[in-house]
């Protein structure tokens, strides 16, 4: 099938994101399937920087720069101000990074959900605190390097799964996504744009910076993530309905996704087996879920 | 309409007859009667607003904000330890200049867990360029509440209005609730007039990342906008009181012309020391009282017109700076620098953790600064038990 993405674009040149930012791509997409009748929430992140510093604005929708742990509420509250004043319209989206999400915005994101108010929330995930310049968060996962993880002592606890999570809070839809796959992509923000209540969207975000890779492998990265089951793409509507969007005929082992990237060159044989038992339990665990044998 | 209503209710019907369209709050006693009635005004229609119910005091500040930058008039209540909790975000909503007005009853710091009153909660953000407004009666407290959205729009900055737990929370008293259309007349219909807001037919961004080149003007505009609310305040009390017949002013000077010895005090420690001052007055010493209703900004004309009128000042604090002194104490020293007649100024403490403060602690306070020439401390602690 041939799948058309729109031309305009909302998102412009002269953003300052680092070159191979999956966090930029990303929203170029996202503001493609959701046009301009936006409003977009930017908690402290990586965006704070990239759409540009004051009075440069890199969007064409307006933006709500807000504090670290408000990405959610300050959804809410600006959904609640244009709706009492009738504008119900207009579509309020939160971007906000994996730190905002997974850690200090986690109990303002519970609470919006739990409330089902009416956005849709975005975790741009890139497995660390890049824009602090690479320390490990709550979606770091198991055995990366980071600055506060080095690699003699690299992270070992597992990557909190906040897509369960937030399915968890039975919203109407919560969806993973990313940027190998742009007609996965526009076609979830689409379909959040036409639901009522919280959605959230997990897009898998590469930072070559923070990874140690190669800009240029950006897009192929994100493709082995999902190839390897690493980062599967699925959707679930109502915390129950879950659909997997894509299933490899033969998944690759996660070695190929591991090696092109530094934060992961240090680990031994051993570790890399024991991430591929993780990945292929976790797997399981989700086909179970959506029904898949 | 007169209704017996406590102190909590009055700055419910505050907010209503202002006409507030986005309310998001916590529960906190003392505070929780207040959202209590307007959750049921917005639930019975009385309120056509969006309650949000938050998880957080943090959520119900960043609520605020981010609805009050599409325009929408935002109201919050909390108290101690959920004002605290704020913090972060009463720097954001004087920041992005945004006129949220919320009502904070004067309750303890933990620890010890304390639900009574004392003024370190709000006098803890002084310094972030909220308005703020200390009340004496519940009448008061719900003009003030309808006053602040007027003061907070026209110089496009947040607004605290103040109340001490239990005397004036849960105290009821006769107040005047006026008819709608006498506050419509007064104040503006919503939403609020903002110079930019969050509008996707002129989209801009909003709180960027902001250069040395550029963030120095802005917080000089904040304290220009402090500098302008003296005369805002003055002039908008002035308007309600000419359409609903009530004013206070930003102090109020009682029986000062030809005090020798003036009582300075905010909240409600204010109706107390008036009645000392008559007692005082049938015995023959000369004392006068000044009540500071606004305290930030901080008047300081007024306060040094007023004070060197006396010999003898007497500042008293239900609060206290850890490490200086009382705040009302520091800032009335600070605003009469320079004078070249300066009253002694003695500094009380009192009242700590809603320690009860009787007419007797006030009459023994001015007798003994009657008697004493000079204060031999910067704080002179009233009734500490050790």
């Amino acid at each position: 099938m041939k799948f058309e993405i729109p031309q305009k674009e909302y998102m412009y040149p002269g953003h300052v994101a680092c070159p191979g930012c999956g966090g930029a791509y990303s929203m170029r997409m996202a503001l493609k399937a959701l046009g301009e009748r936006t409003i977009i929430v930017i908690p402290a992140c990586c965006w704070s920087i990239i759409d540009g510093p004051f009075p440069l604005h890199a969007c064409k929708p307006p933006v709500f720069h807000t504090a670290f742990e408000t990405a959610a509420i300050a959804a809410s509250g600006i959904k609640a101000g244009l709706d009492i004043q009738g504008k119900t319209d207009i579509t309020v989206m939160s971007w906000a990074g994996d730190g905002g999400t997974l850690d200090i915005g986690i109990q303002a994101l519970s609470g919006a959900a739990e409330r089902n108010d009416d956005f849709i929330y975005v975790c741009y995930d890139n497995e660390a605190y890049m824009n602090t310049g690479i320390q490990r968060s709550s979606a770091t996962p198991w055995g990366a390097w980071t600055t506060t993880t080095p690699a003699e002592t690299p992270k070992s606890e597992p990557k909190k799964n906040i897509t369960e999570i937030m399915i968890a809070h039975r919203i109407p839809y919560a969806a993973t996504t990313t940027l190998a796959y742009p007609d996965d992509m526009i076609r979830k923000f689409k379909k959040a744009k036409s639901i009522k209540g919280t959605k959230f969207i997990h897009i898998f975000a590469p930072c070559p910076t923070g990874w140690k890779m190669a800009p240029d492998l950006m897009v192929k990265i994100c493709r082995l993530a999902v190839d390897s089951n690493v980062f599967p793409l699925y959707e679930c509507e109502y915390g129950i309905h879950y659909t997997i969007n894509h299933i490899p005929k033969k998944p690759i082992p996660v070695e190929e996704y591991l090696k092109p990237q530094g934060r992961f060159s240090h680990l031994t044989k051993a570790m890399i087996e024991h991430i591929q038992k993780s990945v292929n339990f976790e797997w399981e665990l989700l086909k179970q879920r959506a029904g898949v044998s | 309409m007169k209704k017996v209503i406590t102190g909590n209710h009055a700055v419910s019907y505050g907010a209503q007859l202002a006409r507030s369209q986005v309310i998001a709050a916590y529960p906190i006693t003392p505070q929780t009667q207040i959202v209590e009635l307007l959750s049921e005004f917005c639930a019975s229609g009385k309120l056509n607003a969006k309650f949000i119910k938050v998880e957080s005091e943090h959520s119900a500040m960043s609520a605020c904000i981010a609805a009050a930058a599409t325009g929408a008039r935002t109201f919050t209540a909390t108290s101690s330890q959920g004002l605290a909790l704020m913090h972060e975000m009463l720097h954001w909503a004087a920041g992005a200049r945004l006129p949220v007005v919320l009502a904070n009853v004067n309750r303890a710091m933990g620890p010890g867990w304390s639900v009574w009153t004392d003024q370190n909660d709000s006098l803890s953000q002084r310094d972030l360029g909220w308005l703020q407004f200390y009340c004496e009666s519940n009448q008061e407290v719900m003009d003030t509440v309808i006053q602040a959205f007027k003061i907070g729009e026209k110089v496009l900055l947040p607004v605290m209005v103040i109340l001490d737990a239990f005397v004036l929370s849960h105290t009821s008293e006769p107040v005047d609730i006026p008819d709608q259309e006498l506050v419509d007349r007064f104040l503006p219909l919503p939403p609020v007039n903002l110079p930019y807001k969050l509008d996707v037919e002129d989209p801009h961004a909003f709180g960027a990342l902001t250069s040395p080149d550029h963030y120095y003007e802005i917080r000089f505009k904040i304290q220009k906008a402090q500098d302008e609310a003296v005369q805002v305040a003055k002039e908008v009390d002035e308007e309600f009181k000419n359409i609903l017949g009530r004013g206070y002013g930003i102090v109020e000077p009682y029986r000062c012309d030809d005090a020798k010895l003036i009582l300075v005090t905010s909240g409600t420690i204010t109706g107390t020391a008036r009645i000392v001052v008559d007692s005082e007055r049938v015995k023959g010493r000369k004392v006068g009282l000044l009540k500071i209703r606004m305290f930030r900004p901080t008047p300081i004309k007024e306060l040094r017109e007023i004070l060197p009128r006396a010999q003898k000042v007497v500042v008293i604090d239900r609060n206290i700076s850890f490490g200086h002194s009382g705040v009302f104490c520091q800032e009335i020293k600070s605003a009469l620098y320079g004078l070249p007649v300066q009253p002694t100024i003695f500094g009380f403490i009192i009242g700590i953790g809603g320690r009860d403060v009787t007419a007797q602690d006030i009459e023994e306070i001015v007798d003994y600064a009657s008697k004493t020439e000079k204060p031999d401390s910067i704080i002179l602690w009233r009734g500490v038990r050790l």
